[in-house]
């Protein structure tokens, strides 16, 4: 299949990139791994009259602790973070996340930035992110401005970036002692978008009781849906075997699937349930051990 | 529409054209280069048929543009072979009957040799782990698994 034509750009900065963008407006797409990006122009699903590739701006990859925040370079490829050892070690719901999406060779060009900024509610890192309390980095004409994650994703395949701006870094908090998280991802086969997926991250007081968590679900909705009331439940409880099955059938009652060929909504709100009870676990588990 | 002026290196020799934006790498290596041992299989990210090395790393071809390969490296399964001697990973697919139909073959041997470049030890798990974004319809991968394995014993015994 061969996409509509259209005019392509290669800028060597950041501040040219935004001059296209502003430019061409809603004429123009940000062109990071293409993963996403170019498949829906095969297809025809979406069309743009001129791609702006990012791929020669220097300085949009890294992964670093800095200012209480880990920064994660808007154009880091998947396979970066899955073979990071901070993010093994310090931030595992990422590296669940990174090892989950798409297939490695698809990882090695597919980009975090992208993967939230194409605001499809099917991709894996919105949910890690809301999971995380996470920030995006949003550079325009004015400057940067920060956006918390939880007003990024504004609809199906929208998010809050204005046409000008590009998502140029994400922002997680650094996570305070006896945190732990992890993401657990439902899918019929490899390079499958979920049937759902579970994102938690947990902190643990020095008693052993949940002070914060964090609970979002991949493909349960037309955006990324916190489930709010599970998080509110855990506060303050030990996290054991009643507290998850109580958090995860809040979290199963706040996904709002549609139907398809991976599930009825019955199934999918029952795996939504499911998977969040793993994935609450497992960060426990993590969070004990850290 | 636009075009552009690309210098690749496919197989370490340098290749020039004139693209037009939406030219695809893999439709660049099959229709201006004539290099067809690179397969389109599904067209839609999924198969790994296309796979090729860019700047060592290995893509899916029908998922990159030509004009995103300007200036850089690609290897198709043309550029395994060497001075008539087949790769390790060549010989390992032959040894261990590592195909039926072969659609898959090029796609197999060019993300498993990049396997090997970076793990040239790899458990079976590792192995399957790499493959696991190309598709096979004939062998139901044991014999793919038994070629790379084949490929990476030869290649230790060879040092």
């Amino acid at each position: 299949m061969i996409p509509a034509s259209f005019d392509y750009h290669s800028p060597a900065t950041l501040a040219e990139a935004i001059e296209l963008l502003g430019r061409y407006r809603d004429d123009a797409k940000v062109l990071s791994g293409g993963q996403s990006l170019l498949p829906l122009l095969k297809l025809r699903l979406g069309s743009a009259g001129h791609l702006v590739d990012i791929g020669k701006i220097p300085d949009l990859e890294y992964v670093r602790e800095d200012g209480g925040y880990l920064k994660i370079g808007g154009r880091t490829r998947e396979t970066a973070l899955e073979h990071s050892d901070l993010i093994r070690k310090k931030y595992p719901i990422l590296a669940d996340t990174a090892a989950v999406i798409a297939d490695p060779l698809v990882r090695n060009l597919a980009t975090v930035g992208g993967n939230l900024a194409h605001g499809d509610p099917a991709n894996d890192h919105p949910a890690t992110m809301m999971a995380l309390a996470a920030r995006v980095v949003a550079t325009g004409p004015k400057g940067a401005r920060t956006i918390p994650i939880d007003q990024f994703f504004t609809g199906l395949f929208s998010t809050a970036l204005a046409p000008d701006e590009i998502l140029t870094e994400i922002q997680v908090p650094v996570p305070p002692p006896k945190s732990g998280g992890a993401y657990v991802k439902l899918e019929r086969k490899v390079g499958d978008f979920a049937t759902a997926a579970a994102a938690a991250q947990v902190t643990l007081s020095a008693g052993g009781e949940i002070q914060r968590a964090g609970i979002a679900l991949t493909n349960a909705g037309p955006t990324p849906i916190r489930a709010a009331a599970a998080e509110k439940f855990l506060q303050g409880k030990k996290g054991d075997a009643a507290a998850i099955a109580e958090a995860s059938r809040l979290a199963g009652e706040a996904a709002d699937p549609s139907p398809d060929r991976r599930g009825s909504v019955e199934y999918k709100k029952n795996m939504a349930r499911v998977l969040t009870a793993r994935a609450l676990a497992k960060a426990i588990a993590r969070a004990q051990g850290a | 529409m636009a075009r552009h002026k690309i210098h690749v290196t496919v197989n370490g020799a340098a290749a020039e054209a004139e693209v037009e934006s939406r030219l695809l790498l893999v439709h660049f290596l099959r229709e201006n280069l004539r290099l067809t041992g690179t397969h389109i299989g599904c067209d839609t990210t999924h198969c790994g048929a296309c796979t090729v090395l860019l700047d060592g790393v290995p893509v899916k071809s029908c998922t990159v543009l030509a004009v995103q390969a300007d200036g850089r490296q690609v290897m198709t399964v043309e550029g395994l072979e060497k001075d008539g001697k087949l790769h390790p990973i060549q010989e390992g697919f032959f040894q261990e009957h590592g195909l039926q139909c072969g659609y898959c073959t090029p796609g197999m041997m060019m993300t498993s040799s990049a396997l090997l470049a970076s793990n040239p030890d790899p458990t079976e798990a590792d192995i399957r782990r790499a493959i696991s974004g190309n598709l096979c319809r004939c062998t139901g991968y044991v014999n793919i698994v038994k070629s790379v394995q084949h490929a990476a014993a030869a290649a230790r015994t060879a040092k």
